[in-house]
């Protein structure tokens, strides 16, 4: 919901147009904070049973579809989610659009939960955690490994990110000589930022190649990289638009002026989506997989919601009346996000057939791990932003509570 | 000032994608990776299923010489009963059965035996997967050996091979992968695998890869019904018990499949009916994995171009649009 701006406020932003960041303050213990340290909470038991009993304790993976969803959620979709910091580092810095920039730090603390969580995920699932650092390391590492790849990066970029982010802190403790000193140089790590999470997002499509006949035509193509890195710039940007919807009606702030750079962003959007699906499209087309798209049973329906779930927002966003109501921006995100979420589900676990009489459906506790770590992210972010210089500084009504 | 510097460095980052990008095709071939080559002292398996009684003297001694415990899933609890390959089984028979089952090694009313276990690719999907080294194709042998204490037990082996062997252990908080490793501890004293030691009629035999290669001529050249020598353990160790051949059907398994496998084998009913994946592609799947990325990050020469532009784009960026938050001291944090 938009908030309508009180005129007497409208007036002194007027007089300030560049507003920096500020910490958006108030009380940190609430029913909803309560409910998320609840979530968490029941997390860390089914957590613990993990770490006693193994994997199957907890899990319904087995030895047909080894990933389940800590992989394919808590790695795969919640870094998606995360590239919000990507996309807009991406228009912001290299794009040489500045007149976003305020939307760039809010991003970036949901990048930093989303990949800082996401690395930690990994060692939930990983069955021997205790070697993880091998993977890092000269005397184990395999460079063929598509996995070898996508985890050094992911590594890296989560350096990265607090670097990035560690602006606001630095500004916090008072720091200020550091921080001058490090905004001199912090260009070296925005154009890792920008570097890193497009090497890993399409790896992560890439870590599918070598599965071959085990991915259905549908999904199984050499362009897996190109596909899985414009979702996860779509995902980047529908966040961004959510999590400023969210951040304004949560935190009852104004969004009022980041509206039209929202609707800047609906228009690159449209660009990229229209260039996936016909990249996607065209795909199918030249290796011969079209004519699965209504013969494959569960895959094609699947596959048919992905694209619905793509084309969406493109005939939503054309409109350039509909890209300045927040309304329909919202719903254009919404419906992107759950096209690349589905896309990313679906590559994973739907098209994927490792032969007769193999099944996986989440079980509940694993569910409720999956749903704990979103728990700390969401917590993690709140104490972030009411503690810390996030969120652009025009609050209106948290500032006078 | 600004307008002509910042054209000129809009104009470079363009010029270091058109590199990129020229580079990316220009590599390609080059750097394409071609299927791995058979080492030189190739060893390997041969299952002929028309040789199989399905007696399980080979899980047996697989489950003896490897240390693996028992496991019952049907739950009569009487003798060792695993289903299929699992993180406590390296090898089962399994059987293919139709209609009245009368006919052995015929896909009509038949039956027939099939012995799962690793194949030892020649260009392994678990090796080129592996993160961490801990899978790992012996370079003279060819086995693909396995090393529990570089696994970090992240999976990717299972889901990647194609033939569904690599098994992770899910009921312990220590698991490590369950794999056949061609007995590789055998070897070392100069003996053979135990399931070709422990087979009585000669289905499962051991041989370097071009003894096997002549045994599947001979056989495939033997008119069905008529007696024939088949060897027991290996391809000559003149242990031979005769009996008529079996018709086989044409397809070597494993002699082209995903590139092609050590472990090889003769049947007389089609594979896919021994579930088998059949029509792998004769370009191993590590390869085409490994040519994107050779393609992609071969000598880091990719990633450096794209970093150098963006870190020049950022550069540029930052100096036009200086971080605002220096201009307002006066927020207050609370």
């Amino acid at each position: 919901m938009v908030n309508h701006p009180i005129p007497s406020e409208v007036a002194s932003r007027l007089r300030k147009p560049k507003a920096g960041h500020a910490a958006v303050g108030g009380r940190l213990l609430s029913p909803f904070t309560l409910v998320l340290g609840a979530l968490i909470a029941v997390a860390m038991y089914f957590l613990a049973q993990r770490f006693i009993h193994g994997l199957g304790a907890v899990t319904n993976i087995n030895n047909g579809y080894p990933w389940g969803i800590w992989v394919v959620w808590d790695v795969v979709i919640a870094t998606g989610f995360a590239c919000g910091g990507y996309a807009m580092a991406l228009v912001v810095y290299i794009l040489n659009k500045g007149e976003y920039h305020h939307l760039v730090r809010p991003a970036l603390t949901a990048s930093l939960f989303g990949y800082s969580l996401g690395g930690l995920s990994v060692l939930i699932d990983l069955g021997r955690y205790w070697n993880f650092w091998h993977i890092l390391s000269p005397t184990y590492a395999q460079p063929g490994s598509v996995m070898f790849e996508v985890a050094v990066c992911i590594s890296l970029y989560v350096v990265v990110l607090w670097i990035e982010f560690s602006p606001a802190f630095l500004e916090h403790l008072g720091m200020k000589d550091v921080k001058k000193t490090l905004n001199k140089f912090m260009f070296v790590f925005i154009g890792l930022g920008v570097l890193l999470p497009t090497m890993h997002q399409s790896s992560l499509g890439s870590l599918l190649v070598v599965f071959g006949a085990q991915i259905h035509p549908l999904w199984q193509t050499p362009l897996l990289p190109l596909l899985f890195l414009l979702t996860a710039v779509c995902m980047g940007f529908a966040i961004v638009i959510l999590e400023a919807t969210l951040a304004a009606v949560g935190f009852k702030r104004d969004i009022h002026e980041e509206l039209p750079l929202l609707s800047k962003i609906g228009k690159i959007i449209t660009g990229i989506l229209v260039a996936y699906l016909v990249i996607r499209i065209g795909d199918l087309i030249v290796r011969g997989a079209i004519f699965s798209v209504f013969t494959s049973g569960v895959k094609s329906v699947m596959f048919l919601i992905e694209m619905a779930a793509f084309a969406y927002p493109i005939a939503v966003l054309s409109s350039p009346t509909n890209r300045r109501r927040l309304s329909k921006l919202l719903a254009a995100a919404m419906s992107m996000l759950t096209g690349a979420v589905l896309y990313r589900i679906d590559a994973f676990l739907v098209a994927y057939d490792t032969g007769p009489g193999w099944h996986y459906f989440p079980s509940a506790p694993e569910m409720m791990v999956t749903i704990g770590v979103i728990a700390i992210e969401v917590l993690a972010y709140i104490v972030f932003v009411r503690k810390f210089p996030i969120l652009p500084g025009h609050s209106t009504t948290a500032a006078a509570e | 000032m600004t307008f002509t510097r910042r054209n000129f460095l809009r104009a470079a980052a363009g010029g270091t994608a058109a590199a990129a990008a020229c580079a990316t095709l220009a590599s390609s071939p080059a750097e394409a990776r071609d299927n791995k080559k058979l080492p030189d002292n190739a060893i390997g398996l041969l299952y002929d299923s028309t040789l199989c009684i399905g007696c399980k003297a080979c899980m047996s001694g697989c489950k003896d010489a490897n240390d693996l415990p028992l496991e019952d899933n049907i739950g009569e609890k009487l003798w060792d009963t695993p289903l299929e390959l699992s993180g406590k089984t390296y090898t089962v028979i399994k059987i293919y059965q139709h209609g009245t089952m009368e006919n052995k090694d015929k896909a009509e009313n038949g039956f027939a035996h099939i012995k799962r276990q690793c194949l030892h690719c020649v260009d392994p999907s678990c090796v080129s997967a592996c993160p961490v080294s801990a899978m790992t194709k012996h370079e003279k042998t060819g086995v693909v050996e396995y090393n529990k204490d570089a696994c970090i037990g992240c999976r990717y082996c299972v889901a990647a091979c194609p033939f569904g062997v690599p098994q992770f252990q899910y009921d312990t908080p220590t698991p490590q992968i369950a794999k056949c490793q061609l007995c590789k501890h055998r070897l070392a004293e100069g003996k053979i695998p135990a399931c070709a030691q422990q087979c009585p009629t000669g289905a499962t035999i051991f041989g370097t890869y071009p003894q096997l290669s002549a045994e599947i001529e001979r056989r495939k050249a033997m008119k069905a019904g008529e007696p024939n020598l088949f060897p027991r353990r290996t391809t000559d160790s003149g242990d031979n018990h005769e009996r008529a051949a079996a018709e086989y059907v044409d397809h070597v398994y494993g002699q082209k499949d995903a590139g092609g496998t050590q472990v090889r084998y003769l049947s007389g009913v089609p594979f896919d009916k021994l579930a088998l994946p059949v029509g792998l592609p004769e370009r191993s799947y590590a390869a085409d994995s490994e040519t994107l990325q050779h393609t992609l990050y071969g000598g880091l020469i990719l990633p450096g171009v794209a970093l150098a532009g963006l870190v020049a784009a950022a550069w540029r960026g930052s100096k036009d649009h200086h971080d605002d938050d220096e201009n307002h001291g006066g927020h207050s944090h609370g």
